[in-house]
C-alpha cells in the first residue's frame, strides 16, 4: 500500500498558480533595479546589403547615452547556435530587415528609443532574394528512401498529386521578449530573461563574451509564454542586454515592443509541399514521393533540426512500403525563421493529410476509411526505417475520435444541410490523423546528454533540480507528481528549484515535447536512487516533516545536502546514423486524432468552427487538467493558423506586425472543445507518459481544410483559409 | 500637474505629466506590477483594470484621466494566501497556464460578474472576446468564469461539443 494517494493522474494545483493569480508572480519586465538602464536596438532598414557607414549625429548629447556596436564585443561576433552565421550585431553586411546593428542605453525607456533616430546609417543596398522558390542558398537538405519508389507507382491503381503553400506563424505569446543582464564584481555575467533554454542561453554568452562557464549566470523570469519563440531568441536579447551592461556598468533591461517583436524576432518556417500519392483500388498507399522546401530567412538559426523534423513527419502516421522525402530549406533575407510549436511537423502533416482527402476523393471512399486501411500499429515501419516496437495509439485515437465526434452521423447531416440551395451556409465536417516524435531526434537526446537531480537536505527538504523550465505548460507541478509518487510523499513536500544555470544541471532544453517523457524519466531515476539510498531497498521512504527531517540527517552526514543526479542513457534497442539518417528516429510517438466541423458563410465565405473532438494518446496521463489544456491551447494556435492568422510581407518585413493587423483567435473564434485521452502507454516514460505539447499544434490545419472540402467541394491547399482563398476556390472551379 | 484618484481603496496622488498611461503609473509609480503590458494598443486586454466598476485597457488611459475616479487592479482581488472567489475558480479550472494575460482577463471577467454576468458560456465568451490569452485556448477561462458565477461546480459547456442536451439558458 503507497504512503499517500496516488499523485500520478491527479490534477494537481498548479504549483505557481496563486502568485500567477495575485499579480505577484516576477515577469522580467516587472524586477526594477537600482541603477537600471533600458536598452533600444537600432534596425536595418533594407533586407540585403552593405553598411558603408554608421554615423552619430553630433548634436545630439550622446554623453547621457551608452551606445555599444559589433566593435564592442569582446568575444566572437555571432550567436552561438547551431551554425555561428548570425552576427550578434552586423558590422558590414546585412542579411535582412530588422536585423540589429547598434546598441542605446538610458535610463528612459521612451529616451532610449527616442535616441535612435539620432544614429544615421549609410547603406549599400543590394537585391534581396525574397521568395524561397528562387533561392540557390540552401541551408540544409535531407533526402529519405524506402523500398522501390518505381516499383510502388507501378503496383498503384490510383495516383493524386498536389502542392501545399503554408505560411508563417507567430507566436504571438502575450509577453514580447526581454531580458537584464548585469556584470558581478567577480566578472561574472548574469542574465534574467523571460526564457525556454537557460543552457542556450549560457551557450551563446561565452562566445560572445569570451568568458569561462562559470562566469556565465543565466536565470529564468516568469515566463509569459513561449511556444518555441522563446526557444532560441533570448540568445540574442540577453547578449545585447549584457553588451550594454558591459559598457555601462550598471545593469540594462531590453524589453521589445509588440511591434519589434513580432516584425523582428522568428516565426514558423513557410514551406511548400509537393507529393505524389499511389495507392491501389481499395485505398493502400503503395507510394509517397514528397518533396519539401522551406523557407529558413537569412541564417541557419535551428532550420535544420525544424526541417529534420518536418522531414520525418512528412508521409503522415501511414504504412507505405515504398517512399522517397526530398528536403531542403533556403536562405530568404527575411528575418530567421525558427523554433514554434510543431517544429516543422504541422508544415507536412498538413500536406500528408491533405493527399488522404485527395486519395479518398478519387477511390470514392471516406477519408475514414481511408485512414483505417493505413494507419500504422506496432510493427509498422517508418520512411526512415523505424519499426514501431510498442506504444502506437494511432488507431486508438482513431476510432475514439470517429465514435466521440459521431463523425458518420454529423457526415450525413451536412451532406443534407447542403442539399438544399436555401440554407444560408454550407456545412462540413473533417478529420486527421497526425503523430508526433517526443525528444531530440536521432543521436539529438544522446549529444545533449540531459541531466537531472534530486536532492534531500539535512533538514529534510526534497528539492528538484533541473533545468527545465516552466511557461505555462505546467513543468514544475508535474516534475512535484512525478517525484512525489516515486518516493510516497505527499505532494506538498516537494519543492523545485527556480531554472538558474548557477544551481540547477543541464536538463537540456525545454522543447520538442520532451520535459515530461524525457527529463521526467530522469527525475523518476534520481527519485528512486534517493529511495534506495534512504531506505536501504527496506520498508517506507519517510513521508512527513519529522521523518525526513530525520531521514535528511542521517543520509547528509556532515554535509548540507545529498544528490541524486541521473544521465540520460540511450536505451539499448534505440539505433540511429545520422549519415544515412535511418534508424530509430524518435523513442516514441504521441497520436492525436481531430474531428471539426464548420460552417461557411455563403455571403461573406466566412468560416465558423462549430465543434471540435480531439483523441489523443499521449501515454499516461501524468496531469489530466494540465494536458487537457495543451490540447485545447495547442489545437486553438492550429485554428488561428488555419483560419486567421495572416502575415503579410512587404520588402522581406512583416507589415502587419501588431495585433490589430495580425489577429489571432479569441474566445468567441474558438468553440467548445471535447478532448478524449487513449493512452497507449510508454515503457521507458516516467509511469508511462509520453509528450503533449506539439501533437496538438499538428492536427487542425489538416482537419479545417478537410471540412472546407466537406462543405464546398473543393480543396483550398494553401493557409490560412480565408474568405478569399473560399471565394478563389468556388471561382477556379466555375471558370473550368 | 496634481491627479488625486483611490486604487484599490487607497487615495493615492500622482505629480507628473497628466497623458502618461495609467498603466506606467500603476506598474512605475505606484509599485503594483500585477497589471501586465501585452501590446501597448488596447488589443490584447493584459493591462486590464477597473475604472469606476468598468473595465478599461490602461495602456489607452491617460493618467489625467482618472483624478477623482476608482481604480482597481489584479492587486485587490485576494492574496496568494488567501485567494478570492474567481482567483480560486481560475486555479481549479486551470485557467492560468503562462499567466501573463490572467491578470487582465480577472479584471474583465470580474466586471462581467459585478455587471450581473450569468453562467452562460456564450455570454461568457462574449464578455472575453477582448481579452488574448495564447495558451489556454479560453475553455478552462470560460468554466472558471462559470464556476464562480453560479459559485459551485462548472457545469460543460454547451454547443456541438456538448454529449447531452446544453443547459437552458437562465434569465
Amino acid at each position: 500500500m503507497p504512503a499517500v494517494k496516488r499523485i500520478v493522474g491527479q490534477s494537481a494545483r498548479r504549483r505557481e498558480g496563486p502568485d500567477k493569480l495575485c499579480g505577484a508572480a516576477k515577469y522580467v519586465d516587472d524586477y526594477r533595479l537600482p541603477g537600471c538602464l533600458f536598452g533600444a536596438t537600432l534596425r536595418s532598414t533594407i533586407a540585403c546589403g552593405r553598411i558603408r557607414g554608421i554615423a552619430l549625429d553630433p548634436a545630439f548629447p550622446w554623453s547621457e547615452y551608452v551606445v555599444a556596436t559589433a566593435d564592442d564585443i569582446p568575444g566572437a561576433n555571432h550567436v552561438a547556435l547551431i551554425e555561428n552565421d548570425q552576427p550578434l550585431l552586423a558590422k558590414d553586411r546585412i542579411r535582412h530587415p530588422m536585423e540589429p546593428i547598434l546598441l542605446v542605453a538610458h535610463e528612459e525607456r521612451a529616451k532610449a528609443y527616442a535616441a535612435l533616430a539620432h544614429v544615421r546609417v549609410d547603406y549599400e543596398a543590394e537585391a534581396p532574394v525574397l521568395d524561397a522558390l528562387t533561392s540557390t542558398t540552401v541551408f540544409k537538405s535531407f533526402a529519405i528512401e524506402r523500398g522501390s519508389l518505381e516499383a510502388g507507382f507501378a503496383a498503384a491503381e490510383v495516383v493524386v498529386e498536389g502542392e501545399y503553400r503554408v505560411p508563417h506563424q507567430e507566436q504571438a505569446y502575450i509577453e514580447t521578449n526581454g531580458a537584464i543582464a548585469w556584470w558581478e564584481a567577480d566578472g561574472t555575467l548574469v542574465t534574467l530573461g523571460s526564457l525556454q533554454c537557460p543552457h542556450y542561453v549560457v551557450k551563446a554568452l561565452k562566445a560572445s563574451f569570451a568568458l569561462p562557464e562559470r562566469k556565465v549566470r543565466v536565470v529564468q523570469a516568469v515566463t509569459g509564454g513561449g511556444f518555441g519563440g522563446k526557444e532560441e531568441y533570448p540568445n540574442v536579447i540577453c547578449a545585447h542586454a549584457g553588451l550594454l551592461a558591459k559598457k555601462a556598468g550598471r545593469p540594462v533591461k531590453i524589453i521589445y515592443d509588440r511591434h519589434e517583436d513580432m516584425a523582428a524576432t522568428t516565426k514558423r518556417h513557410p514551406a511548400v509541399v509537393r507529393h505524389r500519392t499511389g495507392a491501389t483500388r481499395d485505398g493502400r498507399i503503395v507510394a509517397q514521393d514528397v518533396e519539401i522546401l522551406m523557407d529558413g530567412g537569412a541564417y541557419v538559426t535551428l532550420s535544420p533540426v525544424v526541417l529534420s523534423r518536418g522531414t520525418l513527419h512528412a508521409t503522415g502516421p501511414y504504412d507505405c512500403p515504398n517512399v522517397r522525402i526530398r528536403s531542403r530549406v533556403v536562405m530568404t533575407n527575411t528575418p530567421p525563421n525558427g523554433a514554434f510549436r510543431g517544429f516543422g511537423a504541422p508544415q507536412t502533416l498538413f500536406a500528408a493529410e491533405m493527399q488522404i482527402e485527395r486519395l479518398a476523393q478519387k477511390l470514392g471512399l471516406d477519408p475514414l476509411t481511408v485512414r483505417r486501411r493505413n494507419a500504422i500499429r506496432e510493427g509498422s515501419t517508418l520512411p526512415m526505417g523505424q519499426t514501431l516496437r510498442e506504444s502506437v495509439g494511432a488507431r486508438g485515437a482513431l476510432e475514439a475520435c470517429a465514435r466521440q465526434s459521431a463523425y458518420a452521423r454529423r457526415a450525413r447531416e451536412c451532406a443534407r444541410w447542403n442539399r438544399s440551395n436555401r440554407r444560408p451556409s454550407w456545412r462540413g465536417i473533417g478529420m486527421a490523423l497526425v503523430h508526433h516524435g517526443a525528444g531530440f531526434t536521432g543521436s539529438g537526446e544522446a549529444y545533449l546528454d540531459s541531466r537531472a537531480a534530486v536532492t534531500l537536505t539535512r533538514d529534510g527538504e526534497l528539492r528538484v533540480l533541473s533545468g527545465s523550465t516552466e511557461f505555462g505548460q505546467g513543468t514544475t507541478t508535474l516534475f512535484g507528481q512525478i517525484v512525489a509518487e516515486t518516493l510516497g510523499v505527499p505532494l506538498e513536500l516537494v519543492t523545485v528549484e527556480t531554472p538558474d544555470t548557477a544551481r540547477v544541471p543541464n536538463s537540456g532544453p525545454t522543447v520538442a515535447s520532451r520535459t515530461c517523457m524525457m527529463v521526467g524519466r530522469l527525475l523518476r531515476e534520481a527519485a528512486l536512487d534517493l529511495r534506495s539510498a534512504v531506505t536501504g531497498g527496506k520498508g517506507r521512504f519517510p513521508a512527513t516533516t519529522m521523518a525526513l527531517r530525520a531521514a535528511g540527517r542521517r543520509l547528509c552526514g556532515g554535509e548540507a545536502s545529498s544528490t541524486f543526479e541521473a544521465v540520460y542513457r540511450k536505451p539499448g534497442w534505440v539505433s540511429w546514423d545520422d549519415a544515412t539518417y535511418t534508424g530509430d528516429a524518435y523513442e516514441a510517438y504521441s497520436y492525436g486524432a481531430m474531428a471539426v466541423e464548420l460552417e461557411i458563410d455563403k455571403a461573406t465565405y466566412e468560416a465558423a468552427v462549430r465543434g471540435v473532438w480531439i483523441a489523443a494518446d499521449i501515454g499516461t496521463v501524468i496531469h489530466p487538467l494540465f494536458a487537457e489544456g495543451q490540447v485545447i491551447g495547442g489545437v486553438t494556435q492550429g485554428l488561428g493558423w488555419a483560419l486567421l492568422e495572416s502575415t503579410v510581407y512587404e520588402n522581406g518585413v512583416m507589415k502587419n506586425a501588431r495585433f490589430t493587423d495580425y489577429t489571432i483567435p479569441t474566445a468567441l473564434d474558438t468553440p467548445p472543445m471535447q478532448v478524449r485521452f487513449v493512452p497507449a502507454p510508454y515503457s521507458l516514460g516516467p509511469f508511462g507518459a509520453k509528450g503533449v505539447g506539439e501533437l496538438p499544434m499538428d492536427i487542425p490545419a489538416p482537419a479545417v481544410a478537410a471540412a472546407v472540402r466537406s462543405a464546398i467541394g473543393r480543396f483550398v491547399d494553401a493557409l490560412p483559409i480565408t474568405p478569399e482563398r473560399i471565394a478563389q476556390a468556388l471561382a477556379k472551379d466555375r471558370a473550368a | 500637474m496634481k491627479t488625486a484618484f483611490t486604487v484599490n481603496g487607497k487615495r493615492r496622488a500622482y505629480a507628473g505629466p497628466a497623458m502618461r498611461r495609467l498603466l506606467d503609473v500603476l506598474r512605475e509609480d505606484l509599485a503594483l506590477p500585477g497589471t501586465k503590458e501585452g501590446c501597448g494598443e488596447g488589443e490584447c486586454g493584459a493591462c486590464t483594470v477597473l475604472l469606476d466598476g468598468d473595465a478599461v485597457v490602461s495602456c489607452l488611459v491617460p493618467v489625467g484621466q482618472v483624478a477623482g475616479r476608482r481604480v482597481a487592479t489584479v492587486e485587490s482581488l485576494g492574496r496568494t494566501e488567501r485567494l478570492g472567489t474567481l482567483q480560486e475558480a481560475f486555479l481549479a479550472e486551470g485557467a492560468a497556464q503562462c499567466g501573463i494575460c490572467t491578470p487582465g482577463m480577472l479584471m474583465t471577467a470580474s466586471a462581467y460578474l459585478r455587471g450581473g454576468g450569468t453562467a452562460n458560456a456564450a455570454e461568457i465568451r462574449r464578455g472575453l472576446a477582448g481579452n488574448l490569452c495564447r495558451c489556454t485556448g479560453y475553455q478552462h477561462i470560460v468554466r472558471a468564469v462559470q464556476k464562480a458565477a453560479r459559485g459551485s461546480r462548472p457545469r460543460r459547456e454547451g454547443g456541438l461539443g456538448q454529449a447531452r442536451r446544453p443547459a437552458r439558458r437562465r434569465r
